[in-house]
């Protein structure tokens, strides 16, 4: 693992944006809206853009810059002329992923706490547990779409099909509850939803609800993908 | 490395067909074909990257794809494709590859002197590899295939792209690696590369062995000794009265091709004759594959 060498440069790039996304919004559209759910809307917020951002993160890392290295760079190919198989090769790529993503979540983190957008010190040390478990799962699924990609412009469609709906839908912005029953329900299936429903019960002081629920849902989306990853990419390059 | 019999099958159409092949330790060893002949397929097949539909594979002794992984420590492969890391340097290229064989950080930092040297590239070992020509990339794959002492050294044409002062640079070092008694496997190509380095070349078609042997052998036994090559407006006319002067004549666009054991009474003919220009030659590596392979394209 020497991919550390890009890491700074690309944590500035994920950071930036959903940082802005959070200030903006929270301070601007904050002043309109006054309490959600009994927090400023700033704190609110803050919940939604950590898993946010970790799943961006994850996401960019197990798409576009895997898929560079798997077709472009044949980083992949080369990896597989010495002993290590394409099990190895994954597991590689999500480890990295996951840790890349758990560093955007970290920053964000530093922001909650640096800006004091919490209620109980302790309880948000467990936010850096479903941080780690929110990167794990968007990694899985990430490289599970990789194996599946003939080129970049594959990646758009998984982004405004998947990962723009599930911004809008799973929470981020305002509480699920405000949807409509259909879309309420359609949210439950989302990964993203499971991982805020831990995350902002943390961020305002409470230990979330049906807990072992959202890990579970989370566990299982990372492994499923990651699992599909293996058969996909073994199909796509070893045959 | 052996391969008995080994079938591969894409579609229901045999890429590998029933191919026997084995390496002598110690030498050079060339695999010939036209494009899509199978051996690139042969080679991945021989690294257990992929599985044969049927027959038996050895990789340095071990029984392959079960034991590839294993067998893989000790081989050294050039890919076709440029695999270079491109955000790392020469150096860094080097050190990440050997971590990939479980080389400890210090024991590939001392060999790296050696595999820099040896790639002509020790002033260039900060550099970052985008900024490497397509020659210096080229020997970096190579020196980076070193990088665990490999008793086999693959090599999936290694200088196709390459200009000639580059291609000799690298021919250079596939030589010093033969003396140093390395076993190598090429596909190639160039049949020039070919007869210059390989002490045995196997011509593969169509996903078989279609000859094999050393170059001079190959040379001997396919072909005729003499080539004269007849070019310009009036060869085509010519053709006919050729064909009673030499044992073979072949016409490939504007350029006759007379094989034959004795050359004199076609370039007294010619000598004689306006019109026409014409090259005699010893019969090369290149007619064999031309007559075995065919003249025509492969796409």
């Amino acid at each position: 693992m020497v991919w550390r060498k890009l890491a700074v440069p690309s944590i500035l790039g994920n950071l930036a944006d959903p940082l802005l996304y959070m200030l903006g919004l929270g301070y601007g559209l904050g002043q309109f809206l006054g309490e959600v759910q009994g927090v400023p809307y700033l704190t609110f917020l803050a919940a939604g853009t950590l898993a946010y951002s970790v799943m961006n993160s994850a996401s960019f890392e197990t798409l576009y810059s895997a898929f560079s290295r798997m077709h472009v760079q044949k980083t992949w190919d080369a990896i597989l002329n010495t002993p290590l198989t394409l099990a190895d090769v994954l597991l590689g790529e999500l480890a990295w992923a996951t840790s890349k993503s758990v560093l955007s979540g970290l920053a964000i983190l530093l922001v909650i706490w640096g800006l004091g957008l919490y209620a109980d010190f302790g309880l948000t040390l467990w936010l850096l547990a479903v941080v780690v478990l929110t990167g794990f799962a968007f990694s899985g699924v990430g490289l599970a779409v990789n194996a599946l990609a003939p080129n970049y412009d594959f990646f758009m469609y998984y982004f405004t099909l998947f990962i723009t709906p599930m911004v809008l839908l799973s929470g981020v912005f305002y509480p699920t509850e405000a949807l409509p029953g259909w879309l309420q329900t359609a949210a439950q299936v989302l990964p993203l939803t499971h991982a805020i429903a831990l995350a902002r019960p943390l961020v305002l002081g409470e230990w979330p609800a049906q807990a072992v629920l959202h890990v579970a849902a989370l566990l299982v989306c990372g492994l499923a993908g990651f699992y599909a990853a293996l058969v996909l990419t073994r199909r796509r390059l070893l045959r | 490395m052996s391969l008995h019999q080994v079938t591969k099958r894409y579609a229901g159409q045999a890429v590998v067909d029933g191919l026997t092949l084995a390496l002598e330790p110690g030498r050079c060893h060339g695999l010939l074909g036209p494009n899509g002949a199978g051996k690139t397929t042969t080679l991945r097949l021989a690294l257990g990257l992929i599985v044969p539909d049927a027959g038996d594979i050895r990789l340095l002794g071990r029984p392959v794809p079960r034991e590839a992984a294993a067998a893989r420590q000790r081989v050294g492969v050039v890919p076709q494709a440029d695999s270079l890391d491109p955000d790392f340097s020469v150096r860094e290229n080097l050190i990440a590859y050997g971590r990939y064989f479980g080389l400890g950080r210090r024991e590939i930092e001392a060999r790296i002197p050696a595999l820099l040297e040896f790639a002509g590239l020790t002033a260039r070992a900060q550099a970052r590899v985008p900024t490497l020509s397509g020659g210096m990339r080229r020997r970096l794959a190579l020196a980076r295939a070193l990088v665990n002492d490999p008793e086999l050294i693959i090599l999936d044409e290694p200088t196709t792209g390459l200009d000639p002062q580059a291609r000799h640079l690298v021919w250079q070092g596939l030589r010093r690696l033969i003396q140093q008694g390395k076993t190598l496997l090429l596909t190639t190509h160039f049949m020039e590369e070919a007869e210059r380095l390989c002490d045995t070349i196997s011509i593969i078609d169509h996903g078989r062995i279609i000859a094999a042997g050393s170059p001079r052998e190959l040379i001997r036994r396919h072909i005729e000794p003499h080539v004269v090559e007849v070019y310009g407006e009036g060869a085509a006319d010519w053709a006919s009265h050729a064909r009673r002067l030499c044992r073979r004549c072949e016409q490939a666009g504007e350029t006759l091709f007379c094989y034959t054991d004795d050359a004199r009474p076609l370039t007294d003919a010619l000598d004689r004759r306006a019109g026409v220009r014409y090259l005699h030659r010893p019969a090369n590596l290149e007619d064999v594959f031309l007559k075995l392979t065919g003249r025509d394209l492969r796409e």
